[in-house]
């Protein structure tokens, strides 16, 4: 009885405000304005806008995802090697930004990038051409790892972190030089972590409006920003949400993808 | 037994100041099992990571057949080491934990696989290839450790407390194997623990450890029966150790009774510690024993009765019998001549460490 009670407000939380919110994009998406059942708003991925969009959100949040995870390795595996009160300072300064707003972050990249920006002023004083370094998708990627690299860092350095010093030594003792004890024994090892991060760095980066609006001006349409455009200026909720769930088929198919490396389910929920 | 294949010269090692091991030397000859023991932060560990190569000494050289090893990592050693916590490849099928030496070692597969059936067969798990790691008991666990150090057919094993984490009964089927092990392998095993009896069953030679000195080192029986030194008496195996004084050679008085014993060579009327272990007590009538007690505690222990008899001096010593005396009843000492074991006494603690580290 008591244990039903204490999760009494959860199981309303769940219902007020994650399946009723999600009936409802699946209705909006599967209707047309008045309200009749239609599977246009689903279909209308394939129309070239939509198409291009979703495959540039796809490529950008893929590489941003695969840098995170080149630039995240090697540093949770420095810090693996740190003792531990060292390691965890290394590891709040590179959360430190997080503290920060999102958006303040990422104005502040826009700052740096822009055409009259810090960068390009610095370029000029030392007499050097300018750069169009803003509204590319260089400078939406830059957005992503900037952003999301934290994410990454973190579960592959507490993977790591929990694996005895002596696994290593054996594998040393046996034979291994380290490069075979990293091939053979750590990234084993270090897969749930791994697995976790992409999650958490994939995710997001498909589905972000805001770095793209930022740092990618009006010229580089992602499929977030599509979705948003749809839902505030075009008042299109059906056209909005229908594309939503195409996007979220995309997310459980790559879940699900990435799951299979996962045996042990450590990293996902899938 | 042929010429030293390990030695440990003038080995020091300390952690951020603090001294671990101190001018440290030891040889280990080939095909001995050798047993280092203490109490834990004797350095016995320290001494094994360095032999492995997982620490560097402060100072010293590491000599392994006559080459020097101390700068040589811990893959390029000709020895591989058995973890406390048995350290397996939890990613690993039990047969790839086994391979994962030789596989580096480009063997071919049909080596391998041979050498995989060989060492589960020796280490009484035939068949358990394909198992995972997390299927295993502890005692399974440590026994693939076993299997997968010695396919790299090593001419030293290394074990750090390997039974630790066993139980009792476990822990006592496992000793047998080891021994059983290092004779059918015929390599040196250097064995780390802190458990006396352990130690005592296992090994040819025995280095007893303390605050980073080496107390006493020969045969399980030869440390037993002669203690060098107070602490060695009372780590190995319980004892009365009581002060005394030698009055000449093969005589000597404990507390004002006269006892003779076999000991020469420490002078007239020198102050010395004096060694008894409780079983070689013999409790008499009291006007047969040097010396008068009364019995204050009585246990029962299964193989034998342990009891407390207290002297007039206010000494409760230690008793192993298989007779019974009840409480309160008066009591004659008497030990035989070559049961007793003189001591000199260490003039202070320190004193007492480095004692007999020559």
């Amino acid at each position: 009885m008591n244990k039903k009670l204490l999760s009494g407000p959860y199981l309303m939380w769940m219902i007020g405000f994650i399946l009723i919110p999600l009936a409802l994009i699946v209705f909006y998406g599967l209707t047309d304005k008045s309200g009749a059942f239609t599977l246009s708003n689903v279909l209308s991925i394939s129309t070239e806008e939509h198409a291009k969009a979703l495959w540039l959100s796809l490529g950008l949040s893929l590489l941003s995802t695969v840098l995170c995870l080149l630039l995240a390795y090697p540093l949770a595996m420095i810090l693996r090697t740190r003792g531990m009160g060292q390691g965890s300072f290394i590891v709040f300064i590179f959360i430190l930004p997080m503290w920060m707003n999102f958006l303040l972050r990422t104005l502040a990249w826009q700052t740096l990038l822009e055409k009259n920006g810090v960068i390009n002023g610095i370029l000029s004083t030392l007499h050097l051409p300018n750069q169009g370094l803003i509204n590319t998708p260089g400078a939406i990627i830059l957005g992503m790892v900037y952003n999301f690299l934290p994410f990454m860092v973190l579960p592959i350095y507490n993977v790591l972190m929990k694996i005895d010093d002596n696994v290593v030594n054996a594998a040393r003792d046996l034979g291994a030089n380290s490069l075979q004890v990293l091939i053979r024994i750590l990234l084993p090892l270090s897969i749930p972590g791994i697995v976790s991060g992409i999650t958490m760095v994939f995710v997001p980066a498909l589905t972000t409006f805001v770095i793209s609006n930022i740092l990618g001006g009006s010229k580089i349409l992602l499929i977030g920003n599509v979705i948003e455009q749809e839902f505030t200026k075009g008042s299109n909720w059906n056209l909005g949400s229908g594309l939503s769930l195409v996007l979220m088929i995309f997310i459980l198919i790559s879940m699900a993808l990435i799951a299979k490396y996962d045996k042990n389910g450590e990293g996902t929920v899938l | 037994m042929g010429q030293s294949l390990i030695d440990l010269q003038n080995i020091s090692k300390s952690f951020d100041g603090t001294m671990v091991l101190d001018d440290l030397n030891l040889s280990v000859k080939e095909n001995t099992f050798v047993t280092l023991l203490g109490p834990s932060g004797c350095g016995k560990t320290t001494t094994l990571r360095i032999i492995g190569g997982f620490e560097s000494p402060s100072k010293g050289e590491v000599i392994f057949d006559g080459q020097n090893i101390t700068n040589l990592p811990p893959n390029k050693r000709q020895l591989n080491t058995v973890f406390q916590k048995y350290a397996l490849f939890t990613h690993m099928s039990i047969a790839e934990n086994i391979a994962f030496g030789l596989k580096i070692k480009n063997k071919s597969k049909i080596y391998i696989q041979d050498k995989i059936k060989y060492a589960l067969k020796l280490v009484n798990l035939d068949g358990f290839e394909n198992r995972s790691v997390s299927s295993l008991s502890g005692g399974q666990q440590q026994r693939i450790a076993i299997a997968r150090a010695i396919v790299n057919e090593p001419r030293v094993l290394l074990l750090d407390e390997p039974l630790g984490a066993l139980d009792l009964k476990l822990r006592q089927d496992m000793q047998y194997e080891l021994i059983r092990l290092k004779n059918e392998l015929g390599i040196t095993f250097i064995y780390v623990t802190h458990d006396q009896e352990e130690a005592l069953t296992m090994s040819d030679t025995i280095v007893v450890m303390n605050q980073g000195y080496i107390q006493q080192m020969g045969s399980p029986e030869n440390i037993y029966n002669e203690p060098e030194n107070a602490f060695v008496a009372d780590f190995i195996g319980e004892s009365n150790i009581v002060p005394g004084i030698m009055l000449r050679d093969e005589l000597v008085e404990i507390f004002g009774a006269k006892f003779s014993c076999v000991d020469k060579g420490f002078g007239f009327n020198a102050p010395v510690d004096v060694v008894i272990r409780p079983e070689d007590i013999d409790l008499v009538a009291p006007e047969n024993g040097s010396l008068e007690g009364v019995v204050t505690h009585l246990i029962f222990k299964g193989v034998h009765y342990e009891m407390e008899v207290t002297s007039p001096d206010g000494f409760e010593w230690l008793v192993h019998s298989t007779d019974l005396f009840p409480v309160g009843q008066k009591v004659g000492i008497h030990v035989d001549p070559f049961d007793i074991q003189i001591m000199n006494k260490p003039a202070s603690e320190d004193e007492e460490a480095v004692g007999v580290n020559e």
